[in-house]
């Protein structure tokens, strides 16, 4: 197949995802999980395709993810909220003292912005450190900016620990699939640049690629900025999605949960980290629910489900996948259409070979009984 | 003038003095090698001269132009490329975007193919395997990789460290067939080794290191007739 036709095939792909994401909106009702799903798990996929930008793709093991989501999502609000509206939010700080508000896309774009520019400023000390030092120091990074935005003396612009209310939020679910689309496709080009290379390198061996001429720093620095810049965009997605935005919210467990995507989806692989991402938030949002509500057969009623027991779960998921599936779903390699086309032809003989072992270990099973 | 004058230098790890003043020459269009024990400061005069170590004391000049404390990336463009020791390849990228970190600073694309032409004619076997991951290559393979990457760079002084560590015997004649050919393209080799009889035998001109110093230099065909260098290095008493 030539490049061009699989271009345009994948073109029609897209085309067609869009579609029957307008369909699905048209015909189900607002309050569809399945809506909710597909909203937040564009929003998640954008924010571990951020975070596998630094940890998969140059071995940066940063934790500070929320902390850069949180700056976003203030961002966003912040500067969104209809000056009618201020005096309501703003009830404990007379109005607040940011009287104008900004088109929805600026303010996205500003969310990024600002993420990015606190990556510069804390970059420079922190990009020192190494593996498990950098983690701890983003970590403490992230907790400072959650305190320090519920800091009461900073209440006239963030509202204190007060909620943020009454920003716009989505009008359509192709919303959030557009900015994330558009955020990943910019992530994906960076990636396969020379830049991109130069950050393998520096994961793969730091010493060698000073050695051929990569500047460590400035490489190290750009990738942190870029990464916390689409954080910040995912943030303010979020900010959308949520329709409030509390800094309380934006806790370590919120990264925890993002590295748990990258990990689950392969880390180094883009396409992993979309596919774990839906994955992940069907699951915690939609499928595995049941785990955290108490259920009776008759009168029986099941052992263990109560509310907290879906985090259980998910604790032995992540343990099982370290332990015997490192590579996640995808380990490091890519989305292409060949591969696609090869999954979906050696599907059924799959299925059959998973049928015949079954049928071959029944048999063999049945001899021994014999 | 030398293409490279070490003087003086001086290398400090922590409170260890790993070079206690170290001085040589590299003539333009030589391969020069400086041979020695483990410990006597071969790689970390490498390293120096390749901008990763910093010096305490000490100049080092390129072309006449102090390069002291120049930052790696500078160097290499400069045309000072260092192939590290053990081979450090970028074992989760393929062959071919190893070869184009390489010439990660040079812009033009025209040069990079022509320079990827070139590295591929030298070693046929890194063409065949361009899309397979570094990681996956055997030893020999992955220091042919390794020297075509500093290549890439168009160095006009590539600078190897230990390239025959753990490698078949074979393999090895072929690393200094390839090392021979380079330079006969015109680049200066500056090269240090454990192996002193193969090294000393394809140099112009060599340096003993003894802990920090250097403490006997001569031509190649010089030193390895010396009976010191012999009972020292070589392992064959008189």
């Amino acid at each position: 197949m030539s490049k061009k036709k699989k271009n345009i095939i994948n073109i029609c792909l897209l085309a067609a995802l869009f579609v029957v994401l307008f369909v699905l909106e048209q015909t189900l009702s607002g309050g569809s999980m399945l809506l909710t799903v597909l909203k937040k798990g564009a929003i998640y996929a954008l924010i571990a395709c951020s975070m596998n930008l630094l940890n998969g793709f140059t071995g940066l093991f940063s934790l500070g993810q929320a902390g850069f989501m949180l700056l976003g999502a203030y961002t966003y609000a912040i500067f969104t909220i209809p000056v009618e509206a201020r005096a309501d939010v703003y009830q404990y700080f007379d109005g607040g003292i940011i009287q104008f508000t900004l088109p929805v896309i600026v303010a996205i774009i500003l969310a990024g912005i600002v993420a990015a520019l606190f990556a510069s400023l804390i970059g420079m000390p922190v990009l020192r450190l190494k593996s498990d030092y950098l983690a701890i120091a983003t970590l403490g990074f992230a907790e400072i900016i959650r305190a320090f935005m519920m800091f009461e003396g900073l209440g006239p612009i963030t509202n204190g620990s007060n909620l943020l209310k009454k920003f716009p939020t989505f009008s359509t679910i192709l919303f959030p699939f557009a900015v994330a689309g558009v955020c990943i496709a910019l992530i994906v080009m960076l990636i396969n640049s020379s830049y991109g290379r130069a950050f393998k390198a520096i994961r793969d061996d730091e010493v060698a690629a000073e050695a051929m001429g990569v500047n460590l720093f400035k490489h190290k620095q750009t990738a942190f900025v870029i990464s916390s810049f689409f954080a910040g965009i995912g943030g303010a997605l979020l900010a959308m999605y949520q329709s409030t935005v509390q800094a309380n919210a934006f806790k370590s467990a919120m990264t925890y949960e993002i590295l748990l995507i990258v990990v689950i989806g392969g880390i180094g692989s883009i396409t992993g980290s979309i596919l774990a991402s839906f994955l992940y938030i069907a699951s915690s949002e939609w499928w595995l629910r049941f785990l955290d509500e108490t259920a009776f057969i008759g009168s029986f009623q099941v052992p263990l489900l109560r509310s907290g027991f879906r985090m259980v779960v998910f604790s032995i998921i992540i343990m099982v996948i370290v332990l015997f599936y490192r590579q996640g779903i995808m380990g490091t390699r890519e989305y292409s259409l060949d591969a696609l086309l090869r999954f979906f032809k050696n599907l059924p003989a799959k299925i059959k070979s998973i049928g015949k072992k079954k049928k071959g270990e029944d048999a063999a099973a049945s001899e021994e009984v014999q | 003038m030398s293409l490279i004058e070490v003087r003086d230098m001086k290398v400090r790890y922590g409170g260890i003095e790993a070079l206690k003043g170290v001085s040589f020459d590299v003539e333009e269009g030589s391969i020069v090698t400086l041979i020695g024990a483990n410990g006597a400061g071969k790689s970390t005069t490498l390293k120096t001269i390749a901008g990763l170590v910093k010096p305490v004391e000490g100049t080092i000049t390129y072309n006449g132009e102090d390069i002291t404390g120049l930052e790696p990336q500078k160097l290499v463009s400069k045309g000072i490329v260092l192939v590290p020791e053990g081979r450090r390849v970028f074992g989760n990228l393929s062959v071919y975007e190893n070869l184009r970190i390489g010439a990660y600073l040079i812009k033009d694309k025209a040069q990079i193919e022509a320079q990827l032409e070139h590295v591929y004619d030298l070693f046929p076997r890194l063409k065949e395997r361009s899309w397979q991951l570094a990681g996956t290559l055997s030893g020999g393979e992955q220091q042919m990789l390794a020297v075509g990457r500093a290549l890439m760079a168009q160095p006009k002084v590539i600078m190897m460290d230990e390239p025959s560590l753990g490698l078949a015997p074979i393999i090895v004649r072929g690393i200094f067939d390839i090392i021979k050919k380079i330079n006969e393209e015109g680049t200066t080799v500056l090269l240090i080794e454990q192996n002193a009889n193969a090294a000393l035998r394809v140099a112009h001109h060599g340096y003993v290191m003894e802990t920090g110093n250097v403490t006997m230099e001569g031509t190649g065909q010089a030193l390895l007739n010396d009976t010191r260098v012999r009972e020292a290095y070589l392992g064959k008493a008189k």
